[in-house]
């Protein structure tokens, strides 16, 4: 839990990773370039005291992983979100054994989601309903952009993937994280393309939808669907950073965020190891719509209690403290949320 | 012959026709003309050019992009467009166009030395071609650049409401840079450029009724403001990956990227 100024969050990090990127675990280059790419992202977007050297950024491990996540009993809980990518890294990207072996240790303060790839075919059901024995699985963390065999990517509504979410449906498996990464085929589209989100989430209105990274580089495509389906939630990987090198522009993807899908579907994440939490958390409930951007309203202490664990707590059935918790805004499911609290809209 | 062959020395047979000395500057001022159709931005401007090199027979440009994971489309995109370009200088000679760091180097670097074309490059990967893709965002270009237009009018504006946003037309536009850029825009989509027309209007050119012209806006806020994101993300990786590239970058106007604040004129409801 933190606390400032007698303000009490619960916290959930729902996007975090265990990965095994160093070059004994590269498969070939593209390993290297995509940690490096992740590294560039981290170095461009972190404090400079937050920074750390390649060498570090690489692997982890599990007790650094619990001393980063858990740093000053801030974080309450923390959610497994990991990437395959078996054709970059000999082993997997995302380490299943070391996390989920860390998920048993620690299952107060751990969830373990997996991940599936439809193009696995008949097989990959086989596994997936395997899986969800395991680890109990109650999420996935899908990635569209894994590349496999001759294909770079895939589409959340391709007729095999239904499938899958139909077993997920069986399963129990209903909160659905989807990061959409560059590379789909055709590669004539947009490769960064929301709309698929839009297909299934009206075809499978019992599951959540997670969007990670709130669709960027597609926010307004992401905002305009989410605004529409009310079982579309966005995940702040990848925006959260924005709050200390360009914090106009992430108070711009708050107010957007807030205005067209509301309070209830935003959910944090530092993307470890991407980020750390804590100081992402520190700098959130510090945060303040900048007072000349009077399109947007000023957020709240409840909408930041949602935002940084209520709203994921939620989801996944994570234990609150009774006074720490709060109820749904009174708000339209679709559209966009109290419009007349936006100057923009008060006409 | 194309038409500007027509107005070089003409040749004496069978010697070398003389050429016209290009240098750096000129071949940047051509590759000005190359758009990052994502950011709506010269890929000059962003730093995308690494390096221009005059070869024995001819001209070698290496390009650079933020990530190995940029969208490999829009990678092909911005290279066989430089080499269009740079192909259609008549004193160009011998043009190659290669994108350096990228996951898909080898075969975009392939596809533009046999002069494959986006199919014959990319093969089982690509259906038909990349309009679709283009058009897309030219529609997204012109729906920020309407927003910038507008936001500026109601600023400087106090006489204008939002509720008059759908009325506001054309002639109603000071004519600054912001309004250019939209008749550019305009133009690119085939839509009217007449100062009887309106603003706002969708990617067609179809109005839109007084009702609904505040979601509008406010919808066409969010692209602008994401392909803003975007833009200045996108310089900052580029400068991270490649340290000195921010002295080829220029900056993307502020006014740009940031509303608004003076946009409204109503009194912010508190919040408890």
């Amino acid at each position: 839990m933190y606390t400032k100024d007698g303000e009490k969050f619960f916290i959930v990090d729902a996007h975090v990773a265990l990965w095994d990127a160093r070059p004994e675990n590269q498969r070939n280059i593209h390993g290297k370039q995509f940690i490096d790419c992740f590294y560039d992202y981290h170095a461009n977007l972190s404090p400079a005291e937050q920074k750390w050297p390649y060498e570090e950024y690489l692997y982890q491990g599990g007790e650094r992983f619990m001393r980063d996540v858990f740093a000053d009993d801030i974080v309450d809980h923390a959610i497994f979100q990991p990437a395959a990518l078996t054709e970059f890294y000999k082993n997997g990207f995302g380490q299943t054994e070391e996390a989920w072996a860390l998920t048993q240790a620690h299952p107060d303060k751990l969830t373990y989601n997996h991940n599936f790839d439809p193009r696995y075919g008949e097989a990959g059901l086989d596994q997936l309903r395997a899986d969800a024995e395991r680890f109990n699985l109650k999420g996935v963390k899908l990635y569209t952009a894994e590349w496999h065999g001759e294909s770079r990517g895939w589409k959340l509504d391709d007729p095999w993937a239904y499938r899958y979410f139909e077993l997920c449906r069986e399963l129990g498996i209903t909160n659905i994280h989807v990061h959409k990464g560059p590379t789909i085929r055709p590669l004539d589209r947009d490769a960064f393309d929301v709309a698929d989100i839009d297909h299934v989430a009206t075809d499978f209105t019992d599951l959540n939808f997670v969007v990670e990274h709130v669709g960027l580089p597609r926010l307004e495509d992401f905002c305009w669907i989410a605004t529409q389906e009310p079982n579309v939630h966005g995940g702040l990987a990848v925006a959260m950073p924005f709050i200390h090198t360009r914090p106009r522009y992430f108070a711009q993807i708050i107010g957007e965020l807030i205005y067209w899908i509301g309070e209830d579907r935003i959910q944090f994440s530092s993307d470890y190891a991407l980020w750390t939490p804590k100081w992402l958390i520190e700098a959130f409930v510090d945060f303040q719509i900048p007072e000349d951007m009077t399109e947007y309203a000023p957020i709240t202490m409840d909408q930041k209690r949602k935002i940084l664990g209520l709203n994921a707590a939620k989801m996944y059935d994570i234990p609150v403290p009774a006074e720490l918790q709060l109820p749904d805004a009174n708000e339209t499911e679709t559209g966009p949320r109290e419009p007349e609290r936006a100057d923009l809209a008060a006409v | 012959m194309s038409p500007r062959t027509a107005f070089a020395p003409r040749a004496v047979p069978g010697e070398a026709p003389p050429l016209l000395a290009l240098t750096e500057e000129s071949v940047l001022r051509a590759l000005d003309a190359v758009i990052d159709p994502e950011l709506d931005e010269p890929i000059t401007d962003l730093g995308f050019v690494r390096s221009v090199r005059f070869t024995d027979d001819g001209l070698e440009v290496h390009l650079r992009l933020p990530t190995s994971f940029c969208a490999p489309n829009f990678a092909y995109l911005m290279a066989s467009d430089a080499k269009d370009v740079l192909t259609a200088l008549p004193e160009a000679g011998h043009v190659v166009v290669e994108l350096d760091d990228h996951h898909d180097s080898a075969i975009i670097n392939g596809g533009l030395a046999a002069d494959a074309g986006y199919l014959g490059t990319f093969r089982h990967e690509a259906e038909s071609d990349l309009d679709e893709l283009r058009a897309t965002f030219q529609r997204k270009a012109h729906t920020a650049a309407m927003e910038r237009a507008l936001t500026a009018l109601l600023r400087a504006r106090a006489d204008i409401q939002e509720q008059d946003v759908a009325s506001v037309v054309l002639g109603d536009l000071p004519d600054d840079a912001a309004k250019e850029a939209l008749l550019r825009r305009r133009a690119t989509l085939g839509l009217s450029v007449d100062d009887h027309d309106p603003v706002l209007v969708d990617d067609r050119g179809a109005p839109y009724p007084a009702a609904s012209a505040a979601l509008a806006l406010r919808r066409a806020r969010s692209t602008r403001i994401s392909i803003d994101g975007n833009a200045h993300f996108c310089r900052g990786l580029l400068a991270t990956r490649y340290p000195g590239s921010e002295a080829d970058q220029v900056p993307r106007a502020e006014e740009n990227f940031f509303p608004v604040s003076s946009l409204i004129r109503t009194t912010r409801r508190s919040v408890a």
